[in-house]
């Protein structure tokens, strides 16, 4: 079957089902971090399973491996496809698979052991990093010089926002990387104190808005008019959505640094391009959505649609989330808060995580040429996705803005009302409420692995038939 | 479709030739990046002992990082207080614990004077942190004696009940080595920290027979120590 098709689509394969699995690992991970958060006796005094060293492994699970596996699984594949040409270098397609899965074995040996370089989403070390630099330039390679080859006349959009991802992180990682090794794994960032903050910070809400926003970005502008089979809903929209996001979201890291030692200037910068962002993000969120118009009903059978144009109703609220927090005096709240991290979980869970859910169901479908397993699952996974994402975010809204207010809070004697430790005492009920939610959440997981798994092994004894069950 | 496929001429052929879109996006990318970034490196007024440079130690010919005392100014860690830190980044405290504090008056009550970008200058990688799970530990030193910080690592709620940090009992039986220290301490001369020969030479000898947990505490009750700072004065506008 491999030598006769049309495209090189053994690597997407291997890519989704590696994707689906590091789904369901790294939200596991999570809820054993929300767990010992809640309960710390999950610590089990036992060093590597301690909160501090999970968490970045938590982060790298679902950022590198599970989205980074989406990324190249629906980049490779909808490359092909809108170019009508095969992947440039096959060859360079399976060392970025093998490349990018041993940075992921690594990083799954590294960080419980307490390897790390001590940068919030950079944690991997040196010979870790110089590892991802290689297999992240293969894959831009390849992607690239597959454009080159195309047989259309222009590039198609889903493919612009692909490759500014692409060239976006290649920056990002080489330059916040930058440390001395001391060990073989153990390095210094050359950067100090207020420098290294930004750079962080550059890198960090980039990571965001570029591997999370702008890579799944091209997932939608591919999947969703694909999946509706309607064209997009405009050009020009997409046009300005793709230079607007390039241009204004590489200022938005300074927006995590509000109020503290790095010059005002800095932050408000980032806080003007912050809310001005908004223009953009709901642009883009639109024109995914109306390419539905005259079709919403579509919504009604198709579950993997509902995933898809879901994933853009959660887009639209964190980016509008987002805006109002990065004002300073929201920020002066929401800050060191539990607000932050629900707002990256709407994010997460509700865009990537859903989006990519859409995406990988509509690819194993088309990779394996079947219906999938059971329809029905699919709708359970989305309602299992979707609950556990709205219980996920408003038990971190309710603890968040909880946590601010106590430490800001005053008694009638101009005395601090609370200690610290009774905010922290104060949180126990939401930490459990974001277990629950995140529970769920990986509950949706494991139910797409079954059904995946389902479907190939129905499509790989039935190959020649669509072998759909009864559809009811 | 809501509107006719328009273009620019710019973009039409953007969209024709995809190494003119690399050298675009790339261009474009770059902007923000480098007006926040680079202007930190060169303007006076992002590190404050530029105005007042008497919160940086004004270490004097032969005098060494045993000689300073609490408020004498900023300056580098010395090798057990860097093994402390290296244990800090190793076990993650950074995220639940920020190391910077914020001009609100509740800062102020609760953690002490606003934290300066000058007193993180020797911090590789900084340790601001992001997220409050437990206390701002910027000027956590001198706050509890060193025995609440052992107690407290080993077995946190025996001293905060509500806590929700984990235990740390292996810092008491680990022990801190003095090559790796001599190495730490030599590459964070190399990018800039100004370790004397002397510091370095007595590296090992400074961390021999000492714990993890010893680092730790010494780590911890020298932060936000090194300067003191004048509440009648305006180190930053």
């Amino acid at each position: 079957m491999e030598t006769t098709e049309k495209y090189h689509f053994d690597v997407v394969r291997w890519f989704s089902v590696a994707a689906v699995i590091y789904l369901v690992v790294g939200t596991l991970v999570g809820v054993i971090i929300a767990s010992q958060l809640a309960w710390p006796v999950l610590n089990f005094d036992i060093p590597y399973l301690t909160f501090g060293r999970l968490r970045p492994l938590h982060t790298n699970a679902v950022i590198f491996a599970f989205g980074g596996c989406v990324l190249m699984a629906t980049a490779f594949y909808s490359v092909q496809r809108t170019c009508g040409v095969k992947l440039w270098s096959n060859k360079l397609a399976w060392f970025t698979f093998w490349g990018w899965n041993l940075i992921i074995v690594s990083a799954v040996i590294t960080l419980p052991l307490g390897l790390t370089s001590g940068k919030e989403y950079a944690e991997l070390e040196w010979p870790i990093d110089i590892a991802i630099a290689v297999v992240w330039i293969a894959y831009t390679v390849n992607f690239v010089m597959t454009i080159a080859n195309r047989k259309s006349s222009h590039i198609y959009v889903s493919n612009w926002f692909f490759l500014g991802m692409m060239i976006m992180i290649t920056y990002l990682h080489v330059v916040n990387s930058l440390a001395i090794p001391v060990g073989m794994f153990k390095s210094y960032s050359i950067f100090s104190g207020v420098q290294d903050a930004m750079i962080q910070w550059w890198w960090g809400h980039n990571a965001v808005g570029f591997y999370l926003t702008a890579g799944f970005l091209g997932i939608m502008y591919y999947f969703v008019p694909k999946q509706a089979n309607r064209p997009m809903f405009s050009y020009r929209l997409s046009v300005i959505h793709f230079w607007a996001l390039t241009f204004g979201y590489v200022w938005l890291g300074a927006h995590h640094l509000q109020y503290t030692a790095l010059p005002d200037w800095t932050g408000s910068l980032g806080a003007a391009i912050s809310i001005a962002m908004i223009i953009p993000s709901w642009g883009g969120a639109i024109n995914g959505m109306m390419t539905l118009s005259g079709a919403w009903d579509k919504l009604r059978t198709d579950y993997v649609l509902r995933f898809l144009i879901a994933s853009l109703a959660f887009y639209a609220m964190s980016t509008f989330e987002g805006p109002i927090m990065s004002i300073k005096t929201v920020n002066a709240l929401s800050h060191y808060t539990d607000w932050t991290v629900g707002h990256v979980h709407s994010g997460a869970l509700g865009w990537v995580g859903m989006v990519a859910a859409g995406a990988l169901y509509h690819m194993v479908m088309k990779l394996w040429n079947t219906e999938m397993y059971s329809n029905k699952l699919i709708n359970t996974h989305f309602w299992l996705a979707t609950i556990g994402t709205v219980i996920y975010i408003i038990a971190l809204w309710i603890s968040g803005i909880m946590q601010g207010l106590m430490w800001r809070d005053y008694d009638a004697f101009g005395t601090l009302t609370y200690t610290f430790a009774e905010s922290v005492a104060a949180m126990h009920p939401y930490y459990v409420m974001r277990v629950v939610g995140g529970f769920l959440y990986m509950l949706g997981g494991v139910v797409m692995l079954y059904n995946v798994v389902m479907t190939i092994r129905q499509a790989s004894t039935n190959p020649s038939t669509s072998a759909e069950p009864a559809r009811a | 479709m809501a509107d006719k496929i328009y273009s620019t001429k710019l973009q039409d052929k953007l969209e024709r030739n995809i190494w003119a879109m690399i050298l675009m996006s790339a261009f474009v990318l770059s902007i923000g990046g480098i007006v926040e970034i680079v202007p930190l490196f060169y303007l006076k007024s992002t590190m404050e002992h530029n105005q007042r440079p008497e919160i940086m130690w004004d270490r004097k010919e032969g005098q060494t990082l045993e000689s300073w005392k609490a408020g004498d100014g900023i300056r580098p860690y010395t090798a057990l207080e860097l093994a402390g830190r290296d244990i800090y980044v190793r076990e993650g405290c950074y995220l639940c614990h920020s190391q910077m504090i914020r001009p609100f008056r509740d800062e102020k009550e609760r953690y002490g004077h606003y934290s300066l970008a000058s007193e993180s200058i020797y911090d590789h990688p900084f340790q601001w942190g992001s997220k409050r799970t437990g206390p701002d530990l910027a000027r956590v030193g001198g706050k509890y004696s060193d025995e609440w910080h052992v107690r407290h690592m080993i077995a946190p709620r025996s001293v905060v009940p509500e806590s929700v940090m984990p235990n740390y009992p292996w810092l008491v039986t680990a022990m801190v080595d003095g090559g790796t220290m001599t190495r730490h301490m030599e590459g964070m001369r190399t990018i800039g920290v100004p370790y004397t020969d002397a510091d370095i030479a007595g590296a090992a000898a400074a961390v021999n027979g000492k714990s993890e947990m010893d680092a730790m505490v010494a780590y911890l009750q020298v932060l936000g120590t090194m300067a003191k700072l004048d509440y009648g004065v305006s180190y930053r506008d």
